[in-house]
């Protein structure tokens, strides 16, 4: 259907005009959703009372010329993100019954916009994983692939934006989880810098690392959606007192004379071949577009992972010190308060958050906090160093988003050390505190998507923008879609 | 050995988790793995090295001190797993 194949702002044209009605299309997604959900799994809670209620609110600001960009566009949302009234669940039985009673600022902002919220998309239990398999409740399955993962942690809303089960989503990345996914589903997820988006309501895992961004079929839908959502908060106090950008200013304005920073370090063993043959044919159409290509060094990229599960696994063992089952969901067990906390906790939380929960508190106990937590935070400001260095030589870093296309199912579940290696590309970034976003550039022989990042200096993200725009001008990676999705298909 | 049984029972024990013999088992073996990788850390020397804590310069977030509405008591009461009305109910603590 030809509804399905509109970009938000291509639905922004088409609303303006009285092409389209809201409602028309809040429709449409709803019965996709119903033809395709049984191959994808991306959803954990579909609202399509409450989507079709958005519409009509949305086709009567149309109708009184009240319009926005994002009014009436119909969007996904991590399953980490609070929506007032539907139910919020982090994937996590020990918050299977949580029901919001406030909107997080993100939220805010896309309804204040008159945007249609479709549903909340599942992921890894507290964004914790690279695959989405660590829900508690579904498996979520690559629509390029369904015996692939998606990617993670924001596995759901890659996926429901690449099955078009929604026109765009949003995800939260704290190691990589909305720029993996993206890569892996084909589309583009962008990591603002830390800052950019106000975290209240985003329900935390590491702090320092979390930050919220969107996920999209093309990059003028992800500067349309950075636009909504950015801006300062004072509901965050880590939010940055940053003026209000128009992301979209600058697409078009080419890339004639930019320097492209090419790392080293990242072109390691063990790189899947084709990924890194895309990259390449990728460095070459932004070279023939008249950006200069420069090798640097980020010398440090090594030590990346192993700081990164010692810091977001501290942060999250004292984030997640929440869960007690007093005030809002899971409680378990009789007797006294101490049983109610051990009970509530090891039936609550599912493998992965425990293993994270007992690495953190060990790096952070007596005794081993300075060999391990003191010793990574030291290490992280190598890192930011590197980066610091490495934009002295160009304006935008230029690597691969994951070593290897989407894993399959079951493949890396039983290795955790495996697992967390699969994210060795991202993560740098969030210790960095830099933008970064991923866009489709390439297909591997099994016809699983490829991905570019792109780095950036903190609080350039227009640069980002506008690089992959360029791009995009040029290639039709993101134009793609999967097919045989509907049922009946093979 | 980087991490024993005991010191995993130990940890569970200060997370508020209570673990079952199998996954005692299992995390003793795959911290290990996991804290053997961290070595990896104790390559570089970071003795004259400031620590990252946070990537944003931390600074006093202040606002006027204006009573503000906060959230609906009965929605915020309504994820209660047990209440006595506008009290959230727990087990004897003395």
């Amino acid at each position: 259907m030809e509804v399905l194949t509109l970009s938000a702002h291509e639905l922004y044209e088409r609303f303006r005009r009285k092409d389209l009605s809201p409602v028309e299309v809040a429709e449409v997604y709803l019965k996709r959703i119903e033809e395709v959900e049984g191959r994808v799994g991306a959803y954990l809670t579909v609202d399509p009372e409450g989507a079709l209620r958005q519409a009509r609110e949305a086709e009567q600001r149309w109708r009184n010329g009240d319009g926005a960009p994002l009014t009436g566009v119909p969007l996904a949302i991590k399953d980490n993100i609070c929506t007032k009234g539907l139910r919020t669940t982090c994937a996590s039985r020990i918050l299977y019954n949580f029901v919001p009673p406030y909107d997080a600022t993100v939220i805010k902002r896309l309804k204040e916009q008159g945007a249609v919220i479709l549903g909340k998309t599942n992921m890894d239990e507290f964004a914790m994983g690279s695959s989405t398999e660590n829900s508690s409740f579904q498996l979520t399955k690559n629509p390029w692939g369904v015996e692939r993962t998606p990617g993670g942690s924001s596995g759901g809303s890659a996926a429901a934006v690449a099955a078009r089960e929604c026109v765009a989503a949003l995800g939260s990345d704290t190691g990589g989880s909305i720029r993996q996914p993206a890569a892996f589903c084909g589309v583009v997820g962008m990591k603002p810098t830390y800052g950019r988006v106000s975290r209240y309501g985003l329900v935390a895992f590491a702090s320092s690392l979390d930050q919220i961004g969107p996920i999209t079929r093309d990059v003028e839908d992800c500067a349309l959606l950075l636009e909504a959502i950015s801006g300062h908060d004072p509901c965050d106090s880590t939010s940055a007192p940053m003026p209000k950008e128009d992301f979209r200013a600058c697409l078009g304005e080419g890339i004639e004379g930019l320097r492209l920073g090419v790392p080293q370090e990242f072109f390691i063993e063990g790189m899947d071949p084709e990924v890194e043959a895309s990259i390449w044919e990728a460095i070459r159409v932004l070279e023939g577009l008249g950006a200069r290509v420069e090798e640097i060094s980020l010398p440090h990229t090594d030590y990346a992972v192993a700081t990164y599960y010692i810091i977001c696994t501290a942060e999250a063992s004292s984030n997640l010190a929440r869960y007690d089952g007093v005030k809002y969901g899971l409680r378990e067990g009789e007797g006294d308060l101490r049983e109610m906390y051990l009970e509530t906790r090891s039936r609550g939380f599912g493998p992965e958050v425990k293993r994270r929960i007992m690495l953190g508190t060990y790096v952070l106990s007596a005794g081993y906090y300075d060999a391990y937590y003191r010793k990574a935070s030291q290490v992280r400001t190598l890192i930011r160093e590197d980066f610091d260095g490495a934009f002295d030589r160009c304006e935008v870093i230029v690597t691969p988003t994951s070593p290897t296309p989407a894993f399959g199912l079951g493949e890396k579940v039983h290795d955790p050390l495996q697992m967390y290696l699969s994210d060795i590309f991202t993560i740098s970034v969030n210790l960095a505190g830099v933008p970064a976003l991923s866009i489709p550039c390439g297909f591997s022989g099994d016809g699983l998507p490829i991905g570019l990042q792109l780095i950036g200096k903190p609080f350039d993200e227009a640069t980002l923008l506008r690089v992959a725009h360029a791009f995009q001008q040029e290639t039709d990676y993101h134009l793609r879609s999967p097919e045989n999705l509907t049922r009946g298909g093979p | 050995m980087k991490i024993s049984l005991q010191e995993v029972e130990y940890v569970a024990g200060l997370a508020r988790l209570k673990l079952s013999e199998e996954e005692k088992e299992l995390f003793t073996g795959q911290l290990n793995t996991i804290l053997q990788y961290m070595d990896k850390l104790n390559e570089l020397d970071t003795a004259d090295v400031e620590p990252t804590f946070h990537v944003v310069p931390h600074v006093n977030a202040f606002r006027e001190d204006e009573p503000q509405r906060s959230m609906e008591r009965e929605e915020v009461m309504a994820n209660a797993p047990s209440r006595k009305g506008d009290f959230f109910r727990v087990p004897r603590i003395l």
